[in-house]
């Protein structure tokens, strides 16, 4: 059961490789594998809520010697998350991606992508995260550099020397880590190094480790390389990047900040929220000096880690909860802008807001998939990104950090602004004289585009009409991770 | 360019070198060696074999389209990784036939693994030297 949401991206991108030159067969694979992702995310999800955190051990080797999968109610969900993002973004991408960028393995690429998140989402081992993070740094740069533009080039190359440097600073401090306690399992580390006094060379690795996370995460100061390669890669790939790689990073964080390092994380409190806070501040003001729309969305991506940081920062089970319900929920939200703003580059062959104008006469559809999930990302009421931040800010009231809720609803603000402005510019204001004549999309090719935007739009809409039974599910998920004992216990059967 | 020592040479250490990649595999479940360095043998046999008589012969000597030899060492490396779930047991769980074969004794789903890991590496670094010899 733990093992099929690795078995079946990797089963899948196996296929696609026997069948490289059948571009119709991994089409069809991919579209099937993302939707069986799904479920068996799904299925694992009322397992856990069932059970309580279930784990697996590869080999039979028993932990902490061989390597252990793990399910808690957070991993799970976001499983269901990868699953669903999986599944909107391979089907935009039959209509988005040419036929070159496909038969340059675009399809099994996607599935090794989805592969190494998965495999970061329940490896209980944290070497093994190491290798999972490599998957998805191979995956993904394949991905960026797939077509070979020369812009393109330019953006993966500053991907790659970043996250190199973060996965040798990761090394690094596990390297370290292992020399210190003996042991790389992390239910075994946390019992471990309760016992351990806290100082010399603990704090440096927990320093480390956090760089390391940071750097994936594009958390201040190291976010600098995201905008640097957001816009350059097709839009289904760039949305897949920000709706899943950079919270591969923010799960890390909370996972091993909750579990291995809780008293690093009450030590570092102010250093976390302040790199919170400046994450949303300059994020936010990078954003509204973009006259670009793809590049705005991605200083916007990297305005929205912050919020995920601080509900780690202030470390009580409502921010958690609120952390988690709002990395679900600015998944779908920021992936149907993103979307959006795909099929709006497509119909005007432009995404500069200066060249951009008049769409709404012709396509009110698409500029409510724009205004909704622009209003529920900004945090205004009945939609999803209000929960998630009111969850934050009654957290933030309720630990006194009053200057962390004003940053965050300052950043609210901000943010309503810069996605409003850009929304009259696409939408409302007369089409500028130079603009080009709009292209015609055939039908099939319009639906493959829309389904997925609209599903996303809606899922974020629904989550704000009813936000009450996914946050029940996230409140027992931040408990269960303030509580590390039932993850101790699944993993290496007793808690000694 | 064309070299007469190497083009001779190659005829006898392609054969030579296949066996001895064959024997590394088998050599690596208890003792230093397996599929990675044995793979990489047969990449370099190949290349060898490429640096003599150029590209499109090594292609042809391969028989194989390198990928496909990627593809098909994932798929090993998959099912001995499979099999064991057939049995009841987590997936990768190691099974030993518990009659030993000649030569290698105790043979078991590792030894399949060792044979897709093989497989894969000497795939990966074909497709790797062939497009670099093409340019």
């Amino acid at each position: 059961m733990l093992f099929l949401p690795l078995l079946i991206p990797l089963a899948t991108a196996i296929a696609g490789l026997l069948a490289w030159n059948r571009r119709k067969l991994q089409r069809l694979l991919g579209v099937c594998s993302s939707a069986a992702l799904l479920i068996v995310g799904l299925m694992l999800l009322a397992t856990v809520q069932q059970q309580g955190v279930i784990s697996a051990q590869a080999g039979n080797w028993p932990a902490p010697f061989g390597i252990t999968l793990v399910a808690d109610l957070l991993s799970s969900l976001l499983i269901v998350a990868t699953g669903l993002m999986g599944l909107c973004v391979t089907v935009y991408s039959l209509a988005d991606t040419d036929t070159r960028q496909e038969s340059l393995g675009y399809h099994p690429l996607l599935q090794v992508l989805l592969l190494g998140i998965c495999g970061s989402f329940l490896t209980g081992d944290l070497f093994n995260l190491y290798v999972w993070f490599e998957v998805m740094l191979i995956a993904s740069f394949v991905l960026l550099a797939l077509g070979g533009q020369r812009e393109q080039m330019e953006g993966a190359i500053k991907y790659v020397a970043l996250n190199l440097i973060a996965s040798a600073l990761l090394l690094a401090g596990i390297g370290l880590l292992y020399g210190v306690t003996g042991t790389l399992n992390m239910a075994h580390l946390a019992i471990r190094l309760q016992s351990m006094p806290h100082t010399g060379t603990i704090p440096v690795i927990a320093a480390l480790l956090f760089c390391a996370f940071s750097i994936k995460a594009a958390v201040f100061p190291f976010y600098f390389w995201l905008p640097a390669s957001y816009h350059t890669p097709p839009i289904a790939v760039i949305t897949i990047f920000s709706a899943l790689l950079s919270k591969v990073g923010i799960y890390v964080l909370i996972r091993v900040f909750t579990l291995i390092f809780p008293q690093e994380t009450l030590a570092g409190q102010p250093l976390i929220l302040a790199a919170a806070g400046l994450t949303m501040l300059l994020g936010a003001l990078g954003a509204v000096a973009q006259p670009e729309l793809r590049r705005m969305l991605a200083f916007c991506v990297v305005s929205q880690i912050g919020y995920l940081l601080m509900g780690l920062g202030l470390f009580t089970a409502l921010a958690l909860s609120g952390s988690i319900f709002f990395m679900l929920h600015i998944m779908a939200a920021k992936s149907a802008l993103f979307l959006t703003t795909g099929v709006v580059a497509r119909l005007t062959g432009s995404s500069s807001l200066a060249e951009l104008g008049g769409l709404y006469r012709r396509y009110p559809l698409l500029a409510a998939l724009f205004l909704v999930p622009a209003l529920s990302v900004a945090g205004i009421p009945p939609l999803s990104g209000f929960w998630g931040k009111l969850a934050l800010i009654q957290a933030g009231l309720q630990s006194g950090q009053y200057l962390m809720v004003a940053v965050a609803l300052g950043v609210s603000v901000l943010t309503l602004y810069y996605l409003t402005n850009a929304w009259i510019h696409i939408y409302w204001k007369p089409a500028p004289e130079t603009a080009a004549k709009l292209q015609y999309l055939p039908p099939h090719r319009r639906h493959q585009l829309l389904a997925p935007t609209l599903l996303l739009a809606l899922f974020s809409l629904v989550l704000g009409l009813l936000p009450e039974p996914l946050f029940r599910l996230c409140h027992s998920a931040a408990e269960q991770i303030l509580n590390p004992s039932s993850y101790i216990t699944a993993v290496l059967g007793t808690l000694p | 360019m064309h070299s007469v020592i190497l083009a001779t040479a190659i005829r006898l250490l392609l054969p030579l070198m296949l066996l001895f990649s064959l024997f590394l595999l088998l050599r690596g479940h208890n003792e230093p060696g397996g599929g990675f360095v044995g793979g990489l043998v047969v990449a370099a046999a190949f290349a060898l074999y490429t640096l003599a008589h150029g590209e499109k012969e090594g292609r042809r000597m391969l028989r194989v389209d390198p990928l496909r030899l990627v593809a098909s060492g994932l798929l090993v490396a998959l099912v001995s990784g499979l099999l064991p779930l057939l049995v009841g047991l987590p997936f990768l769980t190691a099974l030993w036939s518990s009659v030993p074969a000649p030569v290698i004794g105790h043979a078991g789903t590792p030894l399949l693994f060792d044979l897709g890991v093989y497989l894969l590496v000497a795939g990966m670094s074909l497709l790797i030297i062939f497009t670099l010899m093409e340019e």
